[in-house]
């Protein structure tokens, strides 16, 4: 039914540029209209608004803590006494169950010391995503009443993971260290989560 | 005509999946469909309604992703799709334009099926099941544009819901009783939105299933064309359907696209009412209560009748003649190019349907109410009286004996003769 004309300049010819030319501008075309079915689904600019939030620090005594929620996780804000941050500075790596500092951001395989888990100069505070590593629970230890566990920190009710006053796992099934969010100070008593 | 296809399969998977699915065998059949060669670009809008309809699917399932279905919420989650979602705005005004898009597609098909008599025999059921497609478009768009629960979404509903209570002069009570299950409450509130909801997802994909229909009636006795002429020689008169006409709807899918790309990026809300933008509320009834452009030509007739029982049915009743057309519709000769006088009447038809739309816009009042009246009046006269009656006092003008003379080059000698030519 169609006639051939052959037009072959080299090995492309005419009919062959323009072939590769509209499968190229169809691609692209393709991509073009299906980018924003993708993108809608992204966090809209109210979530993202909620993606940073600012916490005053000021109210929180030594030996208090607080709760705040940042991107729909609760976190765990302790102002910790200067036993709490002995025993944690005291604790040896190898009697960790987990040696990684978890820290959201930074690269993997940092140690989980006390330090790499606090900032310089503010190790009273520990910040934390208060959720337990193992299947999601919340961990007790927040409120002066909480069980603490053996190693004075945290203690998760469900299935009995046990976390240390730096907020590592020390026993039980979780098989990480509670995250530490990324943070930074912006004042004195001031912090900006995220 | 189907199983046009020479499929054979060529590898042992091909040959495995045939026997057990001939999927494959069947996509053949619709890619080398014999389609009648003189078929003009009217009849490219049967793909175009697929695509549309694809894409109020596609709009419409994400805009569900972002949507909340609560009377005090609805309106605040579009506006927030809007402002704060990724390209929230281009879903939305997508699916708005997209209605209005499809609604003007499915006149143009509708009204190219009037005019080439693509509703006579042997395609009536196949005309039936585009009807029952329009209805459920109809209820479809009626329900989506509630979902805003802007002024215009909540007046609109509880106008047309309040048209059952008219069943009360049939037998008290009984109207009443079911405008308030429709609404499941004592008035158009949360439960009714609830429902439309519902019901606005689920009866596009019932619609699907009634394009499935509609395709598989067409592929019975395959296209008309314009001459009205069933094909004779399958040889001279028609082309597969891959490639001549899968390109030929391609083009005109993307020239459909431009106008639709042209609504949505410039103008996309032109051809809707700014009153919707203002949150609903039930105390407060708009000035001028005024549906969507395509639901005009019915509202005009509803509002034409006097009686408010007459109107309801007046207005159902300009949609369900169209069902009765085949028989209503008495000539022997399909198209009407060759029907010198019914020809008058079909342009008839297409003004009087035009001036309903207008009309429909307007206060009911005055010279606009007469109008109106004598419009409907005419409307119907169309179907009940000139159809029957034309048909059969009308002398056909000369009509070619096959497809393939109309379509063969004329002649260079200029006596505007038609001589047949051999086939290419």
């Amino acid at each position: 039914m169609a006639t051939t004309i052959d037009d072959k300049r080299g090995d492309v010819s005419r009919r062959d540029f323009i072939y590769i030319a509209t499968g190229a501008f169809a691609a692209l075309g393709a991509a073009a209209a299906i980018w924003p079915l993708i993108d809608q689904l992204n966090p809209d600019a109210s979530a993202l608004s909620q993606a940073s939030i600012e916490v005053d620090l000021a109210p929180v005594q030594t030996g208090q803590a607080i709760t705040v929620l940042w991107r729909g996780k609760p976190i765990f804000i302790r102002n910790r006494t200067a036993e709490e941050i002995e025993k944690a500075k005291s604790t040896p790596l190898s009697e960790l169950k987990d040696p990684d500092a978890q820290v959201l951001g930074a690269p993997s395989g940092l140690p989980a010391t006390d330090e790499n888990r606090t900032k310089p100069g503010k190790e009273n505070w520990l910040i934390m995503v208060g959720i337990c590593t193992h299947l999601g629970c919340i961990p007790k230890g927040q409120s002066p009443g909480d069980e603490k566990g053996p190693y004075g920190g945290w203690f998760c009710p469900c299935h009995g993971s046990m976390y240390d006053t730096s907020g590592r796992i020390r026993q039980g099934p979780a098989p990480r260290n509670m995250e530490i969010p990324p943070y930074a100070f912006t004042g004195d008593t001031k912090i900006k989560i995220g | 005509m189907s199983h046009a296809s020479n499929y054979e399969p060529k590898t042992a998977f091909t040959r495995w999946l045939d026997t057990r699915l001939p999927i494959i065998r069947f996509t053949a059949g619709f890619m080398a469909f014999p389609t009648p060669r003189n078929i003009n670009y009217l009849w490219a809008f049967g793909a175009i309604l697929f695509y549309f309809l694809v894409v109020q699917l596609y709009s419409g399932i994400i805009l569900a992703m972002h949507y909340a279905p609560n009377s005090a919420i609805a309106f605040e989650s579009i506006e927030k799709l809007m402002r704060d979602s990724s390209y929230g705005w281009l879903m939305r005004y997508t699916h708005m334009v997209g209605a209005s898009l499809f609604f003007f597609a499915v006149y143009i098909h509708l009204f190219r099926g009037l005019y080439y008599g693509s509703y006579k025999a042997p395609r009536e059921v196949l005309w039936m099941i585009g009807v029952a497609i329009l209805v459920a478009m109809i209820a479809t768009a009626f329900m989506g544009y509630s979902l805003v629960w802007g002024q215009m979404s909540f007046w609109a509903v509880t106008v047309i819901t309040n048209l059952f209570s008219s069943l009360d002069s049939i037998y008290p009570g009984l109207g009443t009783a079911i405008v308030q299950w429709v609404w499941g409450g004592f008035s158009v509130d949360n439960p009714t939105l609830n429902r439309l909801f519902s019901m606005h997802y689920m009866v596009p994909f019932v619609l699907v299933g009634i394009v499935a229909l509609h395709i598989w009636a067409l592929h019975v006795p395959g296209s008309n064309n314009p001459t009205g002429i069933e094909v004779r020689d399958t040889e001279k008169e028609t082309l597969p359907f891959h490639p001549y006409f899968t390109t030929k709807d391609m083009f005109a899918v993307a020239v459909m696209a431009l106008l639709f790309a042209y609504l949505v990026f410039w103008v996309p809300n032109y051809l809707g009412d700014p009153v919707n933008y203002v949150p609903a509320n039930p105390l407060q009834t708009p000035p001028h209560i005024v549906p969507e452009w395509y639901f005009l030509p019915f509202y005009a007739i509803l509002r034409a009748i006097p009686s408010k029982l007459g109107g309801v049915i007046a207005m159902f009743a300009a949609i369900f003649v169209l069902f009765f057309i085949p028989w209503l519709d008495t000539s022997r000769v399909r198209s009407t190019r060759y029907r010198p006088i019914y020809r008058w009447f079909f342009w008839a038809l297409l003004f009087d349907c035009l001036a309903l739309g207008y009309l429909g816009s307007q206060p009911p009042e005055g010279n606009a109410l007469i109008s109106a009246r004598l419009f409907t009046l005419y409307y119907f006269a169309h179907f009940f009286l000139v159809m029957p009656i034309v048909g059969l006092i009308e002398t056909p003008s000369p009509m070619p004996e096959t497809i393939a003379d109309d379509f063969k080059h004329k002649t260079h000698d200029k006596s505007g003769q038609v001589h047949p030519m051999p086939a290419e």
